[in-house]
């Protein structure tokens, strides 16, 4: 199982190597990709020398080209994929099935995997992008439980990565609008999930309010650690109750169903994460790196370390853990 | 001009008892509606109406002039659905609305036509030209895509591609492996106990201080305010979109088709934007048409 772990800017993608990933994807400065934040991301240059870092040392580079193009702005996604190809890039990570269309027709030589935001659950949408596109890897959405991902596998035309640990989409990517119907900005079309730009924190009398474009996310009482308001993970009221309606704030973590992975046959596990800090990606690739390495010489004798769960709880959102969808109660 | 456009009416989004649904088809075929997209798009648990039923509704519909399709589930998870999903597909007797990709791949490899529905990606006009290649006849913009993307996407139109728009309905957000209804009553998916038949709009979801902001449709999440493009009609006319699609809901839904009916005939907009804003539960919103968010109420009536 390969470790895909996250960078974005470049002493994150040195920690994500150093730390034992075999391969790191990076996104552009733009709204190309799904991480498009101020502040991150490649350019250039540091792309250049990103690139070299990792494949010096025997690493891949993966460019997440994975949000929706619309007319007007075709272009730069033709750019991006010019300019991940002219670098020599591993494979780009492509959701769109025109940039696909586009990268197959330019540089056919070129690997492609679908991304996560391609929104495709089934090997019957797996065989559209491989027969059409070629594509040699897919990104399972997170909405599959482990019996669904095993099946998947067995079906499908190419090898199959999934996540692994980081925040947690409760709805499945590449079709979710809850963001750009409360701020106009969507994953798919701006490449982010609750801007920054449209977030306000209030200091009230009885503490703090969290808005995301004046929509009340959640209050916080005296005391009570803010969280980011990322849409889905809000309190709110439904009939006479309120509460995460939606979901807790609360990352994946798949330690414990390694080595069932292992045995169903992903191909990959991803980490999630790019807009993380170095110490972030430091940490989590490191424990996962151990986790795999254990899992794969004695599938039956492993056991998640305590100082890995620790670890792991300590970058997680509210710092809680969970294994989503993989586990059929969640749903 | 505004008179070529053709009225259609979405898959019911919602779980209605079985008489509901059977009630609410009988008075569509009376309708002024031109195309009726029918079947279960949410959840697969839900079966009161079972596939073979589709089928005997969408004959009778047919029966009335009307045109039939048959929509697929969005959200495909297990491998049961992926075989419901072959079957449906293989069906002789109607088109199918692809509301994923699966479906589309099922459908352009036995070489059959389709549509593509609201929630399925085609935000540029190298994919509408990839799609109409593979037998696309009739495509939904995506809720999320305004009136200048559409202009856009309008000029790279492959001949013979219809496009429709989603005219009036609480929007399609977000689609889960998670059964939201359920969680609302602290129950599990897997033990839902079909808590959603309880709920034929959906269940509203307030902030904490009591915006209607969302609803809860079982693994599907909406937006609590009406998305309505009846104030744009002119504008959807002239940039020649062919469909206008009527999400329903639980009550007023026959009376809404009059309404776009009547607009269609240029009867005067602003009364009959005032009698839509009655129907509607939760308020009105159509920021996404004008490049804003979704739930704004960007353009309140056209001048």
């Amino acid at each position: 199982m390969e470790l895909v772990c996250p960078a974005g800017n470049l002493p994150s993608l040195k920690a994500a190597v150093d730390n034992g990933a075999d391969a790191v994807y990076v996104g552009f400065k733009d709204d190309t990709n799904a991480r498009h934040f101020a502040g991150l991301n490649f350019t250039g240059r540091t792309f250049e020398k990103a690139v070299r870092y990792a494949q010096d040392k025997g690493r891949k580079v993966f460019v997440a080209i994975n949000t929706f193009p619309q007319p007007n702005g075709f272009e730069r996604w033709k750019s991006a994929v010019d300019q991940a190809a002219d670098y020599g890039v591993n494979a780009l990570i492509l959701a769109d099935m025109g940039v696909m269309d586009y990268a197959r027709e330019r540089w056919p030589d070129l690997r492609l995997h679908l991304s996560v935001q391609a929104s495709v659950t089934s090997a019957e949408g797996i065989r559209f992008y491989h027969e059409n596109f070629g594509i040699k890897r897919v990104v399972l959405p997170r909405v599959l439980s482990v019996r669904q991902v095993a099946h998947t596998i067995t079906e499908s035309p190419v090898p199959v990565e999934v996540f692994g640990f980081g925040s947690l989409c409760v709805m499945v990517e590449g079709r979710c609008l809850l963001s750009s119907y409360a701020t106009g900005r969507s994953p798919n079309t701006y490449g982010a999930c609750s801007p920054a730009s449209h977030v306000r924190w209030e200091e009230t009398g009885d503490g703090t309010d969290t808005r995301l474009n004046g929509v009340l996310i959640d209050h916080y009482g005296p005391g009570e650690k803010a969280g980011y308001p990322t849409l889905c993970k809000g309190r709110f009221q439904v009939g006479d109750n309120t509460f995460y309606a939606l979901e807790e704030p609360t990352s994946l973590n798949t330690l414990s169903i390694l080595p069932e992975l292992k045995k169903i046959g992903v191909s990959a596990i991803k980490v999630e994460g790019r807009q993380r800090s170095p110490a972030y990606v430091a940490q989590v690739t490191s424990v996962m790196r151990a986790a795999i390495d254990q899992c794969m010489q004695d599938p039956d004798g492993y056991q998640p370390e305590d100082q890995w769960m620790r670890k792991l709880a300590d970058v997680s959102e509210g710092s809680q853990t969970t294994l989503g969808a993989y586990h059929r109660p969640w749903q | 001009m505004l008179d070529t456009m053709k009225l259609s009416i979405g898959p019911i989004q919602y779980f209605w008892d079985r008489q509901r649904v059977l009630d609410f088809y009988q008075r569509v075929a009376d309708s002024a509606v031109d195309i009726v997209y029918l079947g279960e798009v949410i959840c697969s648990k839900r079966r009161l109406i079972t596939a073979e039923d589709w089928v005997s509704i969408g004959t009778e519909l047919r029966q009335s002039g009307k045109e039939v399709i048959l929509s697929t589930l969005t959200l495909l998870e297990a491998a049961s659905e992926t075989a419901a999903l072959k079957k449906l597909c293989k069906n002789e007797s109607f088109m199918v609305e692809a509301n994923d990709i699966s479906a589309v791949q099922l459908l352009s490899t036995r070489g059959k036509s389709f549509v593509t529905g609201p929630s399925f990606n085609i935000y540029n006009g190298r994919s509408l030209k990839l799609l109409a290649a593979k037998g696309l006849k009739r495509w939904v913009l995506p809720v999320e895509l305004g009136l200048e993307t559409l202009r856009d996407l309008q000029a790279q139109r492959p001949e013979g591609v219809e496009t429709e728009v989603f005219a009036l309905g609480r929007l399609p957000l977000a689609y889960s492996a998670r059964c939201y209804t359920a969680r609302s009553h602290n129950l599990p998916k897997d033990d839902c106990q079909f808590k959603c038949i309880d709920y034929p709009d959906g269940r509203i979801l307030e902030t904490r201080e009591d915006q209607e902001f969302l609803i809860l449709n079982g693994t599907q999440t909406q937006s609590a305010l009406t998305h309505q493009a009846l104030t744009q009609l002119p504008e959807l006319a002239a940039l020649g979109v062919d469909v206008l699609r009527i999400s329903p809901q639980r009550s007023g839904t026959l009376r809404i088709i009059d309404i776009f009916d009547s607009a269609r005939n240029n009867q005067d907009s602003e009364t009959l934007y005032e009698e839509l804003l009655e129907l509607l539960p939760h308020g009105v919103c159509n920021g996404y048409l004008v490049e804003q968010a979704g739930m704004d109420n960007g353009v309140q009536q056209a001048t």
